[in-house]
């Protein structure tokens, strides 16, 4: 139903937003029983009903962009909320690279006995402050590890990985623009490639880490603080390569237009945020 | 379909009963949804305080066990910060940040829908805990760590539930800032948006960049608990303190986020009834962003006596008396408008005035708060309770109800009973401060917060307390009252309402139509 409101559309009712909060509800309900000795049914119920809504949500978006009812500015819109959208996340990510912060400049050293809040050795006295800290305060509480992941090795090739793919999705971008259907379907290819390659490479360093080298999720604040930012680091590069798929999918389909192309422009900015996110995992948490 | 025929006719389209409003996409229904989502929970919340209070009103223990107790006062917190004051802001900004812009809604509709209706099931989810064995979280709202995380059964639905929460405002303060952004009318430019406007861009900006923050941390207080990482665990080389530092990068600007869209309420409201423009817009318009600004510099105040190296104590005591420049810019232009106004004294004008009165008593309170040495005396008495309740309820919460009668005849059509508006503000502002004055000095005298049970020597002031805290909790039912009756009817309200309001909104007739501007109107 198309509505002409001084041309900006403004959609009537959609029940997609109600059956995503009953997916919410469910999927975290479920984990938070399931964390409680529960099953995991429940949890897996939630992602599915999410997972139909963005299917329903996103392909009654897609089929109205098609027809074209959106205007420019519906999509200047999109295009700012989708701007702040990736504001929210960096600051998710500053709550994460806060705490390594934190952790590397006050408590491990002050638990070290150093600063005037370093009366904290009076706890363990034998501790001695080190980062990458593997020696944690209380031994027996964690996963000792034996050592680190070497940072030349498995995380430079990945920077370069990713590195790569912003280009390749920049390539591809420039083929849209042109009306270079081949230019952008190749490129596009290229990248999800690459974003595939990229989480393969980050499990099997996990894997490495965990069988291996006993570091752990719980190898102390090290780990801690490891296994979350690259973690969720990962998380973000599976959503974004899944993104750019859907755009891949689309453009084989004959989607956009050179002038026309939001969603292919929010996902490649997504790749790119994933990107920058990275260069501070490589050099915070791998490098330094 | 042409713009002419927008009005009434698609009422046909919408489904009806419950469906209408579970698949709406206007900003005004979704908007009173909102509006009354919060009313439910500030009576909810309510009940939890007056639960406290009846605790309160003798020594020793009467009522409830003191873990109940301790429910209560992290649940009346979290219900009332994220359940009551919060939506209601965005039910507001809903409502009046189109009208007040000249656009025909909110810039993403069915976003719109969702950032209401994940709350619903986020409160849902967290009163569940109430029910659980182990209870409702108990170490207060903010959760800190290590006791937070012996929460019981109830810890990861409080977690998940918090998640719920903070996706609802990002996607609430996303859809705002967009709005504001793209969807003003030709001719409104940024310093000709109301004040109301205004705030509100500044306060979802806070929103958008702490939310995820708070989001961050609680994570990882659940996989604290779960997972055996060590963020706030010494053992393993974290730091307790650390999860403090975290929460309060959230936590300070949040109290901001509970009290920008306040100043531009009355902002709105005491031009209106001084029937003078308001004096100093733009220096308003920059205090505002001054605060804002500052709010994410000032989070250790919180933390005076946690252990700071001492250039940090000083840092932060300066930087937090460096606010009262600004917010008294703002106190000092209220004043000026109102002065050698024609001033009237209807419903939301005295909820105004009250609202500047108190909430700079909240806020001088605040000042003595940041003063480090004196804060090792008051942290954690009644001092800081009483604190921040004149900031937030006669505060926030006060020019909440100034909104609603402000607003809702132009919301329904129909004037208020203001014999019954003015009855309820009165009693309202008596009671809240026989209720709060006398906690300044039960915390000033070594009253902890947080205790069921207190020493002998407070009992007179508690009691007093108690009266003003049941009185304010039963005056609040008949500003429901009122409000019910508005909506069902009452005398008409003309388009402009109130002979000296001034604005967009007030150009549309009361109630206005289903969608706001269907044609943008030409701002000069």
């Amino acid at each position: 139903m198309t509505q002409a409101h001084g041309g900006y559309y403004v959609p009537h009712g959609s029940h997609w937003p109600i059956v995503g909060s009953v997916g919410l509800f469910t999927m975290l309900g479920g984990f938070a029983a399931f964390l409680n000795g529960a099953s995991t049914i429940p949890m897996f119920i939630g992602l599915a009903i999410i997972i139909y809504m963005l299917f329903g949500w996103f392909g009654t978006v897609i089929n109205e962009s098609e027809n074209g009812m959106y205007n420019d500015q519906v999509d200047k819109s999109f295009r700012w909320g989708m701007s702040w959208f990736i504001f929210s996340e960096v600051m998710f990510f500053a709550a994460f690279f806060g705490a390594l912060y934190y952790a590397r400049e006050f408590s491990v050293p002050w638990l070290g006995g150093e600063g005037a809040k370093g009366n904290a050795n009076i706890l363990w006295d034998n501790f001695s402050a080190t980062w990458p800290l593997l020696q944690m305060p209380d031994m027996a509480k964690f996963d000792v590890p034996t050592a680190i992941i070497d940072a030349w090795q498995i995380p430079a090739l990945n920077t370069l990985i990713l590195l790569t793919s912003g280009v390749t999705v920049t390539w591809a971008h420039w083929g849209l623009k042109k009306n270079n259907r081949k230019q952008l379907i190749s490129g596009l290819f290229v990248t999800v490639l690459l974003g595939v390659t990229f989480v393969g490479f980050q499990a099997y360093e996990y894997i490495h880490a965990y069988n291996d080298l006993n570091l752990k999720l719980s190898s102390g604040i090290y780990g801690s603080t490891f296994f979350m930012l690259t973690g969720f680091h990962g998380l973000h590069v599976t959503i974004g390569a899944i993104m750019l798929a859907v755009m891949l999918a689309r453009s084989i389909k004959g989607h956009f237009t050179p002038e026309h192309h939001f969603a292919f422009e929010a996902a490649s900015w997504y790749w790119h945020f994933v990107d920058v996110v990275w260069l501070g995992l490589f050099i915070f948490v791998y490098w330094l | 379909m042409s713009t002419a025929t927008t009005h009434d006719a698609h009422h046909e389209h919408q489904p009806s009963g419950i469906m209408r409003w579970l698949t709406t996409t206007n900003h005004k229904d979704i908007g009173t949804l909102y509006l009354l989502f919060s009313l439910l929970m500030f009576f909810i919340g309510g009940a939890m305080a007056m639960i406290i209070r009846a605790e309160l009103f003798q020594p020793g223990l009467q009522m409830v066990n003191p873990d109940f107790f301790n429910q209560m006062t992290t649940m009346h917190a979290l219900v009332m910060i994220f359940g009551a004051v919060m939506p209601a802001f965005v039910g507001l900004a809903n409502w009046l940040v189109p009208m007040m812009i000249g656009a025909p809604d909110m810039a993403l509709p069915r976003m719109n829908n969702w950032s209401f209706w994940i709350l619903p099931f986020a409160f849902l989810m967290l009163l569940a805990t109430l029910f659980m064995p182990g209870g409702a979280p108990a170490g207060g709202w903010t959760l800190y760590p290590p006791l937070s995380l012996q929460t019981g059964m109830a810890f990861p639905f409080l977690i998940f539930a918090i998640h719920m929460m903070g996706m609802s405002s990002i996607m609430g303060a996303i859809n705002v800032v967009v709005t504001i952004f793209n969807m003003r009318a030709p001719g409104m430019t940024f310093m000709k948006m109301p004040l109301f406007v205004w705030t509100w861009l500044i306060t979802a900006y806070l929103l958008i960049a702490t939310m995820p923050v708070l989001a961050g941390s609680v994570t990882m207080l659940l996989t604290d608990k779960f997972f055996n990482t060590s963020f706030f665990n010494a053992a393993g080389g974290g730091d307790p303190v650390m999860f403090q530092h975290i929460f309060w990068f959230f936590g300070h600007p949040e109290v901001y986020i509970l009290i920008l869209p306040a100043f531009g309420i009355v902002s709105q409201i005491i031009p209106t009834f001084a029937r003078k423009p308001l004096f100093g817009y733009s220096s308003m318009v920059y205090a505002t962003a001054s605060i804002a600004f500052l709010s994410f510099i000032v989070w250790g105040h919180h933390m005076f006596t946690v252990g700071m190296p001492i250039k940090g104590e000083l840092f932060y005591m300066y930087a937090t008396m460096l606010i009262a420049v600004p917010t008294g810019v703002k106190v000092f232009n209220w004043v000026s408008t109102m002065w050698k106004g024609s001033m009237t004294f209807e419903t939301p004008m005295l909820f105004a005035v009250a609202f500047v009165f108190l909430f700079t008593i909240g806020g001088f309170s605040g000042l003595m708060l940041a003063i480090t040495p004196v804060d090792f005396q008051y942290q954690e008495t009644y001092f800081v309770v009483a604190h921040f309740h004149y900031v937030l309820v006669t505060g926030a919460i006060f020019a909440i109800m100034a909104a609603v009668y402000y607003w809702i005849p132009k919301w329904t059509g129909n004037m208020y009973d203001e014999k019954l508006g003015k009855l309820h503000f009165w009693i309202s502002c008596i009671s809240v401060n026989v209720l709060f004055f006398p906690q300044h000095f039960l915390g000033l005298a070594g009253m902890p917060r947080r205790i069921p049970d207190y020493a002998v020597q407070f009992t007179e002031f508690n009691m007093i307390s108690s009266i003003g805290g049941f009185v304010f909790g039963l005056s609040q039912l008949m500003f429901a009252y009122i409000v019910f009756k508005t909506i069902r009817g009452g005398a008409k309200a003309t388009d402009q309402v109130w002979e000296g309001a001034h604005g967009l909104e007030w150009t549309l007739p009361s109630p206005p139509p289903y969608h706001s501007f269907t044609t943008a109107p030409e701002v000069k």
